[in-house]
């Protein structure tokens, strides 16, 4: 078995890893986010308290407290329920939300591999059809837990997926009919270029852009449509039978649905990993270009560096006994800050010197190594197009944080009003309007009126 | 027979309401102003970040009582058991004795106030005729590991305010001599860390409550 027989399994495996972490990295940041965004939206200053060795991370600590929380408390199994489904739910609501991720394009193809975990096909009807089964682990957990309420929030999982389901599927239906295809690497292609090549900025695309946002805060449970939780009248919904790693698992899910809600619609309606006015062609012949650009960043941290530095005059770090370990927090991230901003004019001056266009394994290694295939230009776009879907899939994650301390929860007849007599005819309406609309500008309204892809 | 007309579940919402997405943008721009205000001014909450930063009380505010003295160093209190008396939650224990080498004659040989009944009405402040009781010293951290710590004895009181403001436990701790009946020792009656069943086992079986 020589080494080129190994590779696509090793391939197979990096891109599955790869997805999986990207996830669970976000995650425990969201947590935080989630926290730390409601607590200014209210005008506290949120979890502050933990710290390792004095540094507190603006709250960050705390999430690795809850991970050693939800550990080590006990599993506690209630004697009513039906334990083999029970036990199965938070499995499946965790399993179906990390593998939605997998027909996610990360990137430009990287030396002709592409940056997805899968090439299915059907791309996007595969999100579709696994979001759909994510209902299962809610609707399971209800069920199983044998107990009147959590029956209630895995019904209204149930109903409110089925009803919202509709208008997600008609309003992607929008966005296959614009880029004639149902993979998601193709569509993130498609919107290459120009920013209005973005399908959010064709009219159908916008309603489409905006039903599909909609059902996916109801698709994910998040407020203002976290009715099968519903504390206020379901004591917890679905989990509140579930206590330690279980209910972890039904925590970490909704935020992977979060993740997952956000990427599909970056890739759908924001260009996916595509940086505006940029193609990953031109980003490949200027590489260089892009390293020297990653230097315009410093300034930016050298800001957050004086920032850091003025906290220390704050009455909390001045009431400090004299010795407290905090007190050094502020100056270690100012080297922080400071050390990025250096990282960054590094990474400008390589950029400077050409290094991104030599980049090969020949370079690297002083002319040890045979392979002389230059990868420089390919790991800069790829890095580029994660880090630019990465920022997508943050900002949506954070509209839905957003809206959930902004927005109250709507109440049942609300829900269901609203998916089938509002969204519903309307999401139907755009579809017929963007087969008009695709008809007379197959190449969209600005290509075919100046002629310009 | 005219039948009930058919009830709207719309609530009086507008048309341009009930398109909810206006409002949702106004909602959000509004809590994204909190947001940006609190971000770049930490010190807009009012939050007190308690163990670091204390909140200093007002000069009313009615935190632990303390015992005054006299110029020649003895307790005002003459032990006339107004205190007691007017005392709606039975929280103060009194023991009279006589001194026939001073003016006052009567003083008070033991002066405990429980501090798990005491409820800071302060009506023991007022009623005292020689100003011996007062409540200004805006201590409000009052806890123990043991119900017999919590009872605050004359020797704490007197000291209160002498730089001292220990809880009574730990007072009572480094000053074994001046600790109430049945204080248990130098060691802490129960561990750091126990459940408080085991708290209150252990008060109980050493004698703790002061029954009254």
């Amino acid at each position: 078995m020589t080494f080129d027989d190994v590779l696509p399994y090793l391939v197979a495996l990096g891109r599955c890893v790869f997805a999986v972490v990207f996830v669970m990295q976000i995650l425990p940041l969201l947590i935080w986010a989630e926290r730390k965004g409601a607590a200014y939206i209210q005008d506290r200053p949120g979890p502050n308290r933990a710290h390792v060795m004095g540094i507190r991370a603006a709250g960050l600590v705390h999430t690795l407290n809850d991970v050693v929380k939800l550990i080590m408390k006990e599993d506690i199994v209630p004697g009513h329920v039906e334990k083999r489904y029970w036990a199965a739910a938070p499995v499946i609501a965790m399993s179906v939300a990390l593998c939605t991720f997998i027909v996610v394009p990360f990137g430009d193809n990287f030396m002709g591999y592409q940056l997805k975990v899968s090439d299915i096909d059907g791309g996007l009807l595969f999100v579709l059809a696994a979001t759909g089964m994510g209902v299962y682990g809610v609707m399971l957990a209800g069920w199983a837990s044998n107990n009147k309420f959590s029956l209630l929030g895995g019904l209204r999982a149930s109903a409110q997926m089925v009803s919202y389901e509709l208008s997600m599927g008609l309003s992607a239906v929008v966005v296959f009919l614009i880029a004639g295809s149902v993979s998601l690497s193709a569509i993130a292609e498609m919107q290459a270029g120009a920013i209005w090549n973005w399908t959010v900025f064709t009219p159908m695309g916008f309603i489409a852009f905006v039903l599909f946002w909609t059902a996916a805060f109801a698709e994910t449970n998040r407020t203002p449509f976290d009715l099968p939780e519903g504390e206020a009248e379901l004591v917890g919904g679905y989990h509140t039978e579930y206590s330690s790693l279980r209910f972890a698992l039904f925590f970490m899910a909704e935020y992977a649905n979060m993740i997952v809600a956000s990427s599909v619609t970056a890739t759908l309606f924001f260009g996916g990993y595509n940086l505006p006015f940029v193609t990953p062609a031109q980003l490949r012949e200027h590489a260089d270009w892009v390293l020297m650009a990653a230097a315009l960043a410093a300034p930016t941290f050298v800001y957050f560096a004086y920032e850091a530095n003025k906290r220390k005059q704050r009455p909390f770090y001045q009431a400090l006994p004299a010795g407290d370990a905090r007190l050094k927090e502020p100056m270690v991230f100012v080297g922080l800050w400071l050390g990025a901003a250096v990282a960054h004019v590094g990474i400008g001056i390589a950029g400077a010197l050409g290094l991104a266009s030599k980049l090969s394994l020949n370079f690297i290694s002083f002319g040890y190594l045979e392979s002389t295939a230059v990868f420089g230009p390919d790991l800069v776009t790829a890095i580029v197009g994660i880090t630019v879907l990465a920022a997508k899939i943050l900002f949506g994650c954070w509209f839905f944080i957003w809206v959930r301390w902004t927005v109250p929860r709507f109440r049942y007849d609300q829900l269901m009003d609203l998916g089938w007599k509002r969204m519903l005819p309307l999401a139907l309406g755009n579809v017929m309007f963007a087969a008009i609309w695709v008809a007379f500008f197959p190449t969209g309204l600005i290509s075919t009126l100046f002629g310009s892809k | 027979m005219a039948l009930p007309a058919a009830r709207k579940m719309s609530s009086g919402m507008s048309a341009g309401e009930s398109i909810y997405l206006v409002e949702m943008l106004k909602g959000l721009a509004l809590t994204m102003t909190h947001i940006i205000k609190n971000i770049f001014d930490q010190d807009r909450f009012r939050t007190v970040e308690y163990p670091d930063v204390r909140k200093s009380m007002t000069e009313r505010y009615r935190g632990a009582h303390r015992l005054l003295l006299r110029p020649d160093g003895k307790v005002k209190c003459v032990a006339c058991m107004c205190c007691p008396t007017i005392c709606p939650a039975k929280c103060i224990t009194i023991i009279a004795g006589e001194d026939p080498n001073d003016a006052a004659e009567k003083f008070p040989v033991e002066f405990d106030i429980d501090m798990l009944r005491c409820i800071f009405c302060g009506f023991c402040v007022e009623a005292c005729p020689k100003d011996a009781i007062r409540m200004d010293t805006r201590i409000y951290e009052i806890n123990a590991y043991t119900r017999q710590a919590m009872v605050h004895n004359k020797t704490y009181m007197v000291n209160l305010m002498d730089g001292l403001k220990p809880p009574a436990e730990e007072f009572y701790r480094a000053n074994p001599d001046n600790a109430p009946a049945g204080f248990a020792g130098d060691e802490p009656a129960v561990p750091v860390g126990q459940p408080f069943v085991n708290l209150a086992a252990g008060a109980e079986a050493s004698g703790a409550g002061r029954a009254r």
